[in-house]
């Protein structure tokens, strides 16, 4: 049993250069890590160093820092097989973010797989990342989607999933909810959708830059994420999914990289995983990754989410203490039940205007529909603001907020 | 560095506690016309009642959105009220004036011909939306419900009888 290290805010706080900045005469207080988060200096000086001492394209040459950047990149590939505890690094494609990855499983295990008469079974809380390219196929194959929806509570309505479940093909599920924060049963549905016969998509952009991963645990069979969320840069991203299912994939992008042999006549592609990288990779952005893994992994990701409950049980708590009735939070009450995403709307103060006055005071959050307006207009409204916490925030972020959402009350009392 | 007082006037605090003008007009007769902002959701319905010379005779709004897009349409909707075709596409291009100077600016092509303010059109109270421009992204939000109106006139005109 390894025994969890509370983390360190205030030193974590200093590996994060941004964090030394202000913003509007004030420190910044940044709580929208689940929009993007910031990048420690670690992951900034990995990719400077391999820029300075060994970059070159991958793959293609032979001359020493080539093969020092082919090692890099791959290095970054085994960095994630690790974090996701994958099997095997073939089955570990590197894409530029989670939108990408499931658009590769839409485009080809989905497209060569199902059409009229096939079901794919969502939740009424994707994000349109998972929502938009199953929208797309059933305009094109003719597939029937059905929809898992949402209780009260901001939990999966599962009282109808035998029913929703029977036929489908495909089961796809974000591990958790990027406006509710709430952590979907990942593994009984995956159990759900075998019996079934079905496979199933897990969207990990916000699951996995926050919960242990171990996607033989949660028993998927694909699992997208995404760099930029995890301490990551933005530009890469990708996709694990089970070795025998790459494998009778088609490939998806086309071009260099991706092919073992091109003759006038036809083209045979490269084995996994490169068969579905196409054109050069964002190498420097795998390097910044793999600094990113080994970062969250010094930390230890149960030390990061034991922080993630405790940090949002405190604001859970003094948001409703401090502002009662005027506010309104969306998704499940429990701390337990959640990542650390917090929605909510304020009496009288619309969440863009909310999130403008917040940023007088160097207070950053999101407001709007969070690329889920499904799920807005179930919980019928047009936008909420959104609070989200990661391993740099602490509770005097929290205290920040609550003292700027008063500071909004004021200026829109009636 | 712009402040809070420049974007949230009293005025513009004012016409979102109360917006004026406020609800629907039975369809057909009147025209309507929605606008969103998709990027964050905001919407504006506004129903027109142009009569057959062209007049706003009558107005309402409704919709859902921030101070900044429900202030911008309930001023705006007190302004038109009465008003010709004309004066109002006048209004709308002024209103527009104040508020491209900066989007202009913004996409780095400033040589482009900016949108020529009317200069006899008096904005009023309008001109406390002014401060808005010193906040890049809400200026989609100021002028969507403008940009609904022309929308909607452009229909009425449309639907005029012939002569
Ligand atoms: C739940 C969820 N899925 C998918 C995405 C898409 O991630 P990306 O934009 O990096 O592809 C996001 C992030 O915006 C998300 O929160």
């Amino acid at each position: 049993m390894a025994i969890t290290v509370p983390l360190d805010v205030a030193r974590i706080k200093k590996d994060f250069p941004i964090l030394e900045r202000t913003t509007h005469d004030h420190r910044l207080v940044y709580l929208d890590s689940a929009n993007s988060s910031q990048k420690p200096r670690a992951v900034l000086e990995a990719m400077e160093h391999f820029i300075e001492h060994s970059y070159a394209n991958i793959h293609r040459a032979v001359y020493e820092i080539a093969e020092e950047a082919t090692a890099a990149y791959e290095g970054a590939r085994e960095a994630m097989r690790r974090f996701l505890n994958a099997p095997s690094s073939r089955e570990v494609i590197f894409t530029k973010n989670a939108t990408e990855g499931i658009n590769l499983v839409a485009y080809s295990w989905a497209r060569h797989n199902l059409g009229e008469g096939d079901a794919i079974l969502l939740t009424e809380m994707e994000h349109h990342a998972n929502l938009v390219p199953w929208l797309v196929l059933r305009e094109e194959k003719g597939v029937e989607l059905r929809f898992l929806p949402i209780t009260d509570d901001g939990q999966l309505d599962l009282a109808d999933l035998d029913r929703l479940i029977d036929g489908v093909s495909l089961v796809g599920v974000a591990g958790i909810s990027n406006v509710l924060g709430t952590i979907n049963p990942v593994r009984m549905l995956a159990d759900k959708a075998h019996e079934a016969g079905a496979l199933i998509l897990v969207d990990g952009a916000q699951y996995t830059p926050h919960m242990p991963t171990d996607v033989q645990a949660l028993g998927c069979d694909f699992y997208a994420w995404t760099g930029h969320k995890m301490l990551g840069p933005s530009g890469i991203g990708g996709l694990w999914a089970r070795e025998d299912l790459l494998d009778a994939m088609p490939a998806f992008l086309t071009g260099g990289e991706m092919i073992r042999d091109v003759r006038l006549d036809g083209w045979t592609p490269n084995e996994l995983p490169w068969k579905f990288e196409a054109g050069t990779p964002p190498i420097v952005e795998a390097v910044g990754l793999g600094a990113a893994v080994e970062y969250l992994e010094g930390l230890g990701m149960d030390a990061v989410r034991e922080h993630d409950v405790e940090l949002t049980g405190y604001a859970l708590r003094t948001l409703t203490e401090r502002h009662g009735e005027k506010i309104t939070i969306h998704g499940p009450s429990e701390p337990a039940a959640r990542g650390g995403v917090i929605s909510f709307v304020y009496e009288n103060v619309h969440p863009h205007d909310l999130s403008q006055v917040l940023d007088q005071s160097g207070v950053c959050v999101r407001a709007g529909h969070h690329c889920a307006k499904p799920l807005m207009r179930r919980l019928q409204v047009g936008a909420t603001a959104r609070a989200s916490v990661y391993v740099y925030n602490d509770e005097a972020d929290v205290d920040a907020l609550n003292e700027a959402l008063d500071e909004a009350d004021r200026l829109f009392a009636i | 560095m712009p402040g809070l007082e420049d974007l949230y006037r009293e005025i513009i605090l004012d016409h979102y506690r109360n917006p004026r003008n406020r609800g629907e007009l039975p369809a057909p007769p009147a025209v309507r016309v929605e606008g969103f902002n998709p990027l964050c959701g905001d919407e504006v319905v506004v129903y027109l009642d142009v009569t057959d010379d062209g007049t706003v005779n009558d107005i309402r709004i409704s919709g859902q959105g921030c101070s900044i897009s429900q202030s911008s349409a309930s001023m705006m909707s007190s302004a038109v009220k009465g008003k010709s075709a004309d004066e109002v596409r006048a209004l709308i291009r002024t209103f527009k004036a104040m508020m491209s100077i900066h989007e202009q600016r913004l996409d780095g092509s400033e040589e482009e011909e900016p949108i020529q303010p009317d200069g006899d059109v008096k904005l009023g109270d309008l001109e406390a939306l002014q401060g808005v421009v010193k906040f890049p992204v809400r200026i989609k939000c100021a002028t969507l419900s403008w940009n609904t109106l022309a929308q909607g006139l452009d229909e009425a005109a449309a639907e005029a009888p012939a002569g």
